[in-house]
C-alpha cells in the first residue's frame, strides 16, 4: 500500500503537474567606514541567506501553488538572523477574475525614491534600509477583471510586525527597538482583520491605480519605555488607519511622469503625502548600447518638520546606467536631499552577472549632514557601509 | 465562364505589373508576404538564444513566447524569460502597433512590481543580444517604405531582393535589404543599415517548416553583428499554432503569473 502511495506520488509529480525548484542562496558581507555609536555594534558583519522556491502548476495552468521560504543567517546580529515565508499560496485563474489564498506580496505604486502608496505587506526592515524587502503577508485575494479595468478585493486577516535591528546591529535607532512588546490600538492586536481595494487601468499612454486600506498601519510609532531586563527601549506602537491611495504614471516616448498621492487618517492625525517627478532615458549614448536615465522626484508630507518619515520636504534625484550587455550590468546612483536641513542620503547600487548562474551586487549609502539630532536618521550618521553580495541561482 | 473571369483578371493583373515602379512592386510583394501570414490567430513558441562576443565566448537564454494575432493593429505578445537563473520569471508585454508607440510593460518577480516601460528603445539591444527590440518586434506592412531592387537567390533559392525603408520613429536603421523568398514569401537574408548608412548586421534564417499548411517558420535565426563582431543564435525549439488564446491571456494580471 505504502509502495503504491509512493509510487503514485511519484508519477503525480513528474507527469501529471508541472513542479520545479528554484531558487537562491547569497553571501554578504557589509564593511562600515567609521567606528560604531554603540560598544556593542561591529564595523564587519558576515551573513548568509537562503530563497528556495517550489512551484507547482495543474489544471492547464489554471491552478498553481507557490511555496518561497526565506532565511538568514547573521554574523552578529540575532535579529538579523531571521526565518520568514515569503509566499505560500493557491492560485485559481478564471475567465474573467482570479482567486489567491494564502501568503503573498504584493506591490503597487509607480515611483522610485519611496513608496507611499504600497501598504499591503510589512517591510523587512533587516534585510535592506530602502524598505523595498517585504514580509509575507496572509491574505485573500480576489481579482475581478472587466473592460472598465482591474477591481482587487483584499481581506488581511493577520498582521506582520515590522522587523527591526538588534543591539549587536547597525542602521538602527539609538535605542533599541523591542519588538517582543508591541502595543496596538486595535484590541484584537496581530488578529485584526484589514480590508483593502485596488482598481487599476491602463488607458493609452497612462496607467492609473486608486487604492483604499482599512486596518492596521504597516508602519509604527515608538514610545520610550524600559525592557524586562531594565533597559531603555523603544517599543512599537501600531496605530490603525484609513489610507486613500492614487498612483499614476504617464509613458511619453522616453518620459515617464510619474505621481502618487496619499491621504492617510489615524485617530489623531490626518495628513496627505506625495512623491512626484520624471524619468528621461537617452537611449544608446554616444554610439553604444548603454541606456542612460534621469530620475527626478520631489519627497512632500504635509506635516512638514513633525512628519513620522524623514522625507516631507526632499528631492531626489537619480542616474540609472544601462550597460545592456549579456551581464545584464547595470548602475544606480541616487542622492536624496532635505530642503531643510544639510542631510543628504547618497546611494550607488550596481549589480552584473557572473557567467550563467552567479550575480553579484555591490550597494553603498553614505549619510552627510546629519547634524541635527532631530532629523530621524540622525542614529545613522556613523553608518555608512558598502554591502557586497554574491548570489548562486539555481 | 469561370474561365473567362480568370483569364480577365490575369490580364488585368500582368497590365498592372508591367505599369509598376520598383516602389509599388516592393509594396505588392510586401502586402502579399503579409497576406499569407495572416489568420494563423496565435502562436506559443520555445526559443533559445546563444549569445556569442567577438571571443566567440557564449551565453545562452531560455524564452517563451506567446503571441495573438490582432487584425488591423500590431499583434499582442508575452515573453517569459527562464534562464539566466536571476531573471527567472521576468516578463515582458508588448502591445504593438504600426506607427503608434507600442505600449509594453515589465514584470519583476523579485519586487512583484509591473512597470509600464517606454518603447523610445527601438534600437536598443534584446537581452544583451544582437536582436534589437524592432527586429523582434511584430511586422506590419505600415512600418516601412519598400522598393524592389531585382532578383536574385540565397543558397539556390529564388528571391525577390526588396529595400525596406523605416517609417516608424526611433529607428536605428535608414534601410534593410531583404532577400525575400519567392516560394514562401519569408525572409531568408537581411542586411541591416544603420543611421550612418553603413552595414551593420546581417541576419540569415534557416530550416524553414510549413505550419498548418500554411505558415512558414524558421527553426534557426543568425545575426552577426559586422561592426563589433558579436553574434546571436535564436532556435527555435518550438511552434504551437492555434492554442485559444484570448486577449485575456495579454493582460498585466496574466503578466504577474506569466510562468
Amino acid at each position: 500500500m505504502n509502495k503504491f502511495l509512493i509510487l503514485a506520488l511519484f508519477v503525480c509529480s513528474t507527469t501529471l503537474w508541472a513542479n520545479e525548484w528554484s531558487g537562491n542562496v547569497a553571501l554578504e558581507y557589509i564593511q562600515f567606514s567609521k567606528d560604531a555609536l554603540s560598544t556593542s555594534q561591529f564595523k564587519q558583519y558576515g551573513s548568509v541567506s537562503v530563497q528556495p522556491e517550489w512551484f507547482h502548476e495543474w489544471d492547464g495552468g489554471k491552478q498553481s501553488f507557490i511555496f518561497v521560504p526565506f532565511s538568514r543567517w547573521d554574523q552578529h546580529d540575532e535579529k538579523r538572523t531571521h526565518l520568514d515565508i515569503r509566499e505560500l499560496s493557491w492560485l485559481k485563474v478564471f475567465a474573467e477574475s482570479e482567486l489567491r489564498v494564502g501568503i503573498r506580496k504584493v506591490f503597487w505604486g509607480v515611483t522610485e525614491s519611496q513608496h507611499l502608496v504600497d501598504v499591503i505587506n510589512q517591510t523587512d526592515l533587516v534585510e535592506s534600509l530602502d524598505g523595498e524587502e517585504k514580509l509575507g503577508q496572509p491574505m485573500i485575494n480576489y481579482a475581478l477583471i472587466q473592460d472598465w479595468g482591474t477591481l482587487d478585493f483584499f481581506v488581511l486577516p493577520y498582521f506582520r510586525e515590522r522587523t527591526f535591528p538588534g543591539i549587536d546591529g547597525r542602521l538602527r535607532t539609538g535605542l533599541v527597538v523591542d519588538t517582543d512588546n508591541p502595543l496596538y490600538e486595535s484590541d484584537d492586536e496581530e488578529k485584526h482583520i484589514d480590508y483593502a481595494l485596488r482598481w487599476s487601468h491602463s488607458l493609452g499612454d497612462w496607467d492609473i491605480g486608486l487604492s483604499h486600506f482599512n486596518g492596521t498601519s504597516r508602519d509604527p510609532l515608538f514610545i520610550v519605555a524600559i525592557d524586562g531586563g531594565g533597559n531603555l527601549v523603544l517599543r512599537p506602537v501600531y496605530n490603525l488607519m484609513q489610507q486613500t491611495g492614487l498612483d499614476l504614471q504617464a509613458t511619453k516616448d522616453a518620459w515617464l511622469w510619474k505621481l502618487e498621492v496619499i491621504n492617510r487618517r489615524l485617530q489623531d492625525d490626518n495628513y496627505m503625502a506625495a512623491t512626484g517627478g520624471f524619468e528621461y532615458t537617452f537611449y544608446g549614448i554616444l554610439e553604444s548600447s548603454s541606456d542612460v536615465g534621469l530620475v527626478m522626484e520631489y519627497l512632500y508630507d504635509d506635516r512638514g518638520n513633525s512628519a513620522t518619515t524623514p522625507f516631507a520636504d526632499d528631492l531626489m534625484l537619480g542616474l540609472r546606467w544601462t550597460i545592456n550587455d549579456e551581464n545584464d550590468t547595470n548602475v544606480l546612483f541616487g542622492v536624496i536631499a532635505d530642503r531643510d536641513d544639510s542631510s543628504r542620503l547618497y546611494s550607488i547600487e550596481a549589480s552584473r552577472r557572473i557567467g550563467e548562474s552567479w550575480k553579484l551586487n555591490l550597494e553603498a549609502r553614505l549619510f552627510k549632514g546629519l547634524n541635527d539630532s532631530a532629523n530621524l536618521l540622525y542614529s545613522l550618521r556613523q553608518d555608512d557601509f558598502v554591502k557586497l553580495e554574491l548570489a548562486y541561482y539555481f | 465562364m469561370k474561365g473567362i473571369a480568370l483569364l480577365f483578371s490575369l490580364v488585368a493583373f500582368t497590365g498592372a505589373v508591367l505599369a509598376e515602379t520598383p516602389e509599388e512592386k516592393g509594396l505588392a510583394i510586401a502586402v502579399e508576404a503579409d497576406k499569407r501570414d495572416q489568420g494563423w490567430s496565435d502562436q506559443a513558441t520555445v526559443m533559445k538564444m546563444i549569445l556569442r562576443n567577438s571571443q566567440g565566448a557564449e551565453s545562452m537564454r531560455e524564452i517563451r513566447g506567446k503571441t495573438l494575432e490582432v487584425k488591423g493593429d500590431g499583434d499582442k505578445s508575452l515573453t517569459i524569460f527562464d534562464t539566466p537563473r536571476d531573471i527567472k520569471g521576468t516578463a515582458f508585454l508588448s502591445f504593438t502597433h504600426a506607427l503608434k508607440a507600442d505600449e509594453q510593460w515589465l514584470y519583476l518577480p523579485a519586487l512583484k512590481r509591473v512597470k509600464r516601460i517606454s518603447s523610445s528603445n527601438k534600437s536598443g539591444p534584446f537581452m544583451g543580444s544582437e536582436f534589437a527590440y524592432e527586429d523582434i518586434s511584430s511586422q506590419e506592412v505600415e512600418k516601412y517604405k519598400y522598393k524592389f531592387i531585382k532578383d536574385g537567390e540565397v543558397n539556390g533559392l529564388a528571391a525577390f531582393i526588396i529595400e525596406r525603408y523605416p517609417q516608424y520613429k526611433k529607428s536605428g536603421y535608414t534601410k534593410m535589404v531583404t532577400w525575400l523568398d519567392k516560394k514562401m514569401y519569408q525572409p531568408l537574408k537581411i542586411e541591416f543599415y544603420d543611421r550612418k548608412k553603413s552595414l551593420l548586421k546581417t541576419l540569415t534564417q534557416h530550416g524553414y517548416k510549413q505550419y498548418l499548411n500554411k505558415y512558414w517558420r524558421p527553426a534557426r535565426m543568425e545575426m552577426v553583428n559586422h561592426q563589433t563582431g558579436k553574434s546571436t543564435t535564436l532556435l527555435w525549439v518550438s511552434y504551437k499554432f492555434k492554442n485559444g488564446f484570448k486577449s485575456r491571456d495579454f493582460d498585466r494580471n496574466s503578466l504577474k503569473r506569466a510562468r
